[in-house]
């Protein structure tokens, strides 16, 4: 039986992390060279190494490249701005919110930072999060 | 090491064909190659098939069209990339010495498929969000955390460029797409042949931006064959077998090592770079060689950065490149005289093929009308995502 005595939260994908401080974003960084990756591992793909931790994204970052995608796959809403998110070395992919989504005002080099909104709330009472990036 | 060379190649009409299947298709290029190298299917000593949308076992299936001898068949899929990885399977058997003589073929049904990528799955009829898969994803992530879309990816790409090193612009991206469907007006085999505007290219249905429609690669159907021979074996055909032969000087395959962000967005450039950089090393040759190159221009926004990433400018000198008019058929390096993937055509499999095909036609000078004269070195270009590149250099016969 679900539990019915509070509403809970999840988040879109697991890297999405709510319950820890303020919403951010997590990776599994390599213990031997750094490299960062969003999935699970068997091993770097840089280096091989098989150890790794648990590290906190920075939560704003400059914009390196973005297409605003007007046709898409049956259920998927657009227009919407996908780009790649420079968050201090880390790249990320994600969507853009709260700005039109046109070429004057989405350009590269401009700064972002991480939000996060409800995708809706299911049967059992789960409210599922997920995030994007807005400009500063 | 045994000189490879292609003996025979043909390419089918890019289109739809609506009363024909893949076997068909296949077949046709296939028995159209043999002739074109005077050869029948008693002299292959190896097989490579390629079919990324089918049901497997593209090869065993041509055979039992155009002739069953108990040759090995290698069913190959390499994204994009599949036509000239089947290529290069059958030159590395004959450069391991099992066979001197093989064919590679691809083909591909796509006309009016649509839109590659995205999608995934829905939330469940349940409604229940529940974490599934590699990111723990409780509902589909295209559309929520960027796009799985090919154009979408691709414009990426492009805009990248841009922002490292400037100039990429919409209209930038819109006249590469006007050259190529420019050049489509000579070559009788393009699925496309129509020469469109600058503002017609602008003006179109956006997909992703900065790629609209006609930016985009044509879904279609066709197919592809080449046969291969080893040099020695070759020696041992006529002289106008020998005359028409065209040399793989360079026959490359890599796929992306790790950079930063390369899970991300995928890198389509250090894997080019990297194959580039050994395909001119094998064949002795710089880029300043070549006559002519078909690259893969997926969409407008990807063949811009590999002008840069084959070597035909300085680094982070592709927009200075277009803008010279270089890559145009009467420039000073013709990028994509077949009109390219966005009017030729793109199916799949078989585009591995026909950018060599097109390229051993001019070395041959047989490219008629479309013809780049005195043409005697050529390089052939294909990326696949996931990623697959694979670089072929092609030479003139000498004889």
């Amino acid at each position: 039986m679900a539990d019915t005595s509070a509403p809970t939260r999840v988040p879109l994908v697991d890297y999405l992390v709510l319950d820890d401080g303020e919403p951010h974003l997590a990776a599994n960084e390599c213990t031997g060279c750094g490299a960062r990756f969003f999935d699970r591992r068997n091993a770097c793909a840089a280096c091989f190494g098989t150890d790794f931790r648990r590290v906190k994204i920075a939560t704003s970052g400059e914009l390196r490249t973005f297409t605003i995608v007007a046709f898409a796959a049956p259920g998927v809403e657009v227009p919407f701005v996908s780009g790649v998110i420079d968050c201090d070395g880390t790249s990320v992919r994600a969507n853009l919110r709260n700005v039109e989504p046109d070429a004057d005002h989405v350009h590269t080099g401009m700064n972002v930072q991480l939000t996060t909104y409800s995708l809706g709330t299911d049967d059992h009472g789960t409210e599922a999060i997920g995030f994007a990036f807005e400009p500063i | 090491m045994d000189e490879i060379w292609i003996l025979g190649i043909n390419m089918t009409k890019f289109g739809k064909h609506t009363d024909r299947d893949v076997v068909d298709l296949a077949s046709e290029a296939v028995m159209a190659a043999l002739a074109d190298g005077g050869v029948t299917m008693a002299d292959m000593g190896v097989m490579a098939a390629g079919n990324l949308m089918g049901s497997g076992g593209i090869g065993q299936q041509i055979q039992k069209q155009v002739g069953q001898t108990g040759i090995a068949v290698y069913n190959v899929s390499n994204a994009c990339a599949t036509g000239a990885t089947a290529l290069r399977t059958a030159i590395m058997s004959i450069k391991a010495g099992e066979s001197d003589m093989g064919l590679a073929v691809g083909v591909e049904k796509l006309a009016g498929v649509g839109l590659l990528g995205g999608g995934g799955r829905a939330k469940k009829d349940g409604n229940e969000w529940e974490p599934q898969g590699r990111f723990g994803a409780v509902t589909s992530t295209d559309g929520r955390i960027g796009t799985d879309t090919m154009p979408g990816v691709f414009a990426q790409v492009g805009m990248e460029y841009g922002h490292k090193y400037g100039g990429a612009d919409f209209e930038l991206f819109a006249k590469i797409s006007e050259k190529n469907h420019a050049h489509s007006t000579l070559n009788p085999l393009a699925a496309y042949s129509k020469r469109f505007t600058l503002e017609e290219i602008m003006g179109d249905m956006m997909i992703a931006y900065p790629n609209t429609r006609p930016m985009c690669s044509a879904n279609c159907d066709g197919a592809a064959a080449a046969v291969v021979v080893s040099g020695e074996k070759l020696k041992t055909l006529s002289l106008e077998q020998q005359r028409r032969a065209v040399k793989v000087s360079a026959s490359v395959l890599t796929s992306d090592p790790w950079q930063e962000a390369c899970q991300v967005l995928p890198d389509v450039n250090t894997l080019t770079r990297n194959a580039a950089k050994t395909a001119y090393e094998q064949a002795g040759i710089g880029p300043e060689d070549l006559d002519l190159v078909e690259l893969h221009d997926c969409f407008a926004t990807a063949e811009l950065v590999h002008y840069d990433n084959l070597g035909l400018c300085e680094e982070g000198g592709a927009v200075d490149f277009f803008n010279s008019g270089a890559p145009w058929r009467d420039g000073s390096l013709p990028v994509n005289v077949s009109g390219g993937l966005q009017s030729k055509g793109h199916p799949i499999s078989a585009t591995g093929i026909a950018n060599i095909w097109e390229v051993c036609h001019h070395l041959r000078g047989e490219a008629g009308d479309r013809q780049i004269e005195g043409a005697k070195v050529g390089l052939a270009h294909v990326i696949g995502l996931g990623s697959a590149c694979g670089i072929h250099i092609l030479e003139r016969s000498a004889a």
